[in-house]
């Protein structure tokens, strides 16, 4: 399977404003993911990146805006469309999400027994396939209590990525990691989206991540409350004046 | 830990400092600074000798970082550069970042008024969500009946296991201790009349109609009803809740519902046991102390237990099954993300079932009444 690059727009996030209460955090954001992107949703701390994808994977209705996934808008739909949307979405929650109660097995098995016709003997070769792909063979009937924070985020990707989605979520994936499982993350992540063809957003700031697999970004600013640039970080790095997005893409050094 | 102050004739002070400052010995006051700038004229600058100067750590900061701040409010110069370079350093790295003014949470007490309207309002706001949490939970177990509900059986078989097997020796012994008191609070009064062979009318009809429900589901909203706000309260915080809905799995079904049925089939069994285990206590204050035979006993207890007696305390348990569980999980459900949070559902989990409960058998105990069970 080689790369799937086509200008087609996936996701498409208009004049959307988040908001707590009466509390605005992010205003007029109008940014547009194309098919295959890794794109990055980089910002400071606090400045409602998290919040913008729970906007985006339909936790959390927006205050005002639409969020389109081709062409049709997600928080307009009907609970039994909003679901179909869901269904191709994968998505790896900062601190992994697994279900505590449920063996590595179990937590990936359980999206594939909802939505396919799987047999049990099916979807246990189906499962010990995708924990191999996050290198976590022989992991099957561990607890996440009883692995590390970094197998934790890996067995949420294998999770993710049980029903083949289309579009992949990452909250803060290399968030407590050591740089090295940090950078075979991201490795992971660009294998991903070439091999599945899939669309990745990515919440994240670090920095090395940033550069290495992102091919589009939005920049959100906590201080005006809206995002300040959108496009390639490298690009954003060599070209950008805004002296915020070039202190934070140089770590304060210009 | 030493200061001392000295003015010289062009009104320059000379702070020297000296002996070690150690934060165990406490911080130095900057009163007699501050007594000194009252009086004019106010000093032109603020020089340092630290040539005496020992072990120094944050004490001596804090000392300082207040001292320049008193010097900038009257906008006085003060020239570090007697002060060691590690300490010079540290306080330039603290002002670095100018102190955000607008950060401190605003003290000022609200008003009276305001504050009653907001919890109006709250409370307003929180019987909503009860209710639309009770109204998501019927749809629900109306599904689970029509066998559509989508959880996963091993769950509901691990949490009858958790609320039914596993909560027996705490039931026995409570039911077992309220039977021996009845039996105690009803033998003083019925030997004045030497009835006391009624002690076993007395503790059979208060355990079947009234204690052993009520008794076992308090216990079981101590136990259960904490542990399930706990447990969803926890995958709340964890984000495991979000990772259901984003499945398009309804927790409600998955979670909820479960724990639901599990209680609201254990409690009735649970409540049949405890009767039987009250009856037993009665029984050994009966033939320990008030000298009635063993069969005695048993004779009486059965003549004034007709089964119909027992129907009205399973209609209660049942009921509150579903008291203890919603509570339960409508507090784990209803939790904020962080480690507290989860505390506080768990005891307001309790709480909330213990209102239930005593709210809901006081109503259900007028309806037997009036319909005569």
């Amino acid at each position: 399977m080689g790369r799937v690059f086509t200008d087609e727009a996936c996701i498409e996030v208009r004049d959307l404003t988040m908001a707590y209460g009466s509390f605005v955090i992010q205003r007029d954001l109008t940014f547009t993911v194309k098919r295959g992107d890794i794109f990055i949703i980089m910002g400071g701390s606090g400045c409602g990146k998290s919040t913008l994808l729970r906007n985006m994977v339909g936790l959390r209705a927006p205050a005002g805006g639409h969020v389109l996934y081709g062409g049709v808008s997600f928080w307009d739909l009907g609970p039994d469309e909003k679901k179909a949307i869901m269904r191709r979405f994968g998505i790896l929650y900062q601190s992994g999400a697994l279900w505590s109660s449920m063996t590595l097995a179990e937590n990936v098995a359980l999206p594939l027994g909802e939505y396919t016709r799987l047999g049990q003997a099916e979807i246990r070769e189906l499962v010990s396939f995708k924990l191999a792909l996050v290198g976590l063979a022989g992991f099957e009937d561990f607890y996440p209590s009883q692995i590390s924070g970094g197998m934790c985020k890996r067995a949420g990707i294998a999770r993710a990525i049980a029903l083949d989605p289309d579009i992949l979520f990452f909250d803060e994936p290399s968030a407590g990691l050591d740089p090295i499982s940090a950078r075979r993350l991201d490795e992971l992540i660009v294998e991903l989206r070439d091999s599945l063809g899939a669309t990745v957003v990515v919440v994240t700031h670090e920095l090395p991540s940033i550069f290495a697999i992102g091919n589009n970004s939005v920049f959100l600013d906590a201080e005006t409350g809206t995002m300040l640039a959108v496009g390639d970080p490298k690009k954003l790095l060599a070209e950008s004046r805004d002296p915020k997005i070039r202190s934070f893409l140089t770590r304060g050094q210009s | 830990m030493d200061i001392s102050f000295e003015r010289a004739a062009d009104h320059t002070v000379l702070i020297r400092l000296g002996g070690n400052w150690n934060i165990s010995g406490g911080l130095a006051s900057t009163d007699e600074f501050e007594r000194g700038l009252q009086t004019e004229p106010l000093p032109a600058q603020i020089l340092f000798d630290a040539g005496k100067l020992g072990d120094w750590d944050s004490s001596l900061l804090a000392f300082l970082a207040k001292l320049t701040n008193l010097c900038a409010q009257k906008s006085i110069p003060v020239v570090r550069q007697g002060l060691p370079e590690g300490v010079i350093r540290l306080l330039e790295l603290a002002a670095a970042v100018p102190e955000k003014k607008d950060a401190h949470k605003d003290r000022q007490k609200s008003r009276f008024l305001t504050e009653v309207g907001e919890d109006v309002l709250f409370a307003g706001r929180s019987v909503g969500e009860m209710l639309a949490f009770i109204g998501e939970a019927s749809l629900a177990f109306c599904k689970v009946i029509r066998g559509k509900a989508r959880f996963r059986r091993s769950d509901l078989f691990l949490l009858i296991q958790e609320c039914g097997v596993q909560a027996l020796p705490i039931v026995s012994l409570i039911s077992l201790l309220v039977g021996l008191i009845l039996a105690f609070v009803g033998a003083i009064q019925l030997k004045m009349f030497g009835a006391q062979i009624y002690v076993a009318d007395l503790v059979g009809i208060a355990m079947a109609r009234e204690m052993g429900a009520m008794m076992t589901a308090i216990v079981m909203a101590g136990r259960t009803g904490a542990a399930f706000a706990a447990q969803l309260g926890t995958m709340e915080v964890n984000e495991e809740i979000d990772a259901l809905k984003t499945l398009g799995i309804s927790p409600m079904e998955f979670l909820v519902m479960p724990r639901m049925v599990a209680l609201v089939l254990m409690l009735p069994l649970l409540c049949l046991y405890s009767n039987f285990m009250g009856i037993l206590g009665g029984g050994l204050v009966g033939v320990g102390l008030l000298d009635i035979s063993p069969i005695h006993y048993f004779q009486e207890t059965k003549a004034a237990l007709s089964l119909m007696q027992f129907v009205p305390g399973l209609i209660k348990a049942v009921v509150f099954g579903v008291m203890v569980a919603l509570s339960g999980c409508l507090r784990g459900m209803q939790c904020k993300r962080s480690a507290s949070a989860v505390g506080e559902a768990a005891t307001s989990a309790v709480v909330t079932a213990i209102v239930a409960i005593i709210v809901s058998d006081a109503i259900l105990t007028v309806i037997f009444d009036r319909i005569g069970i």
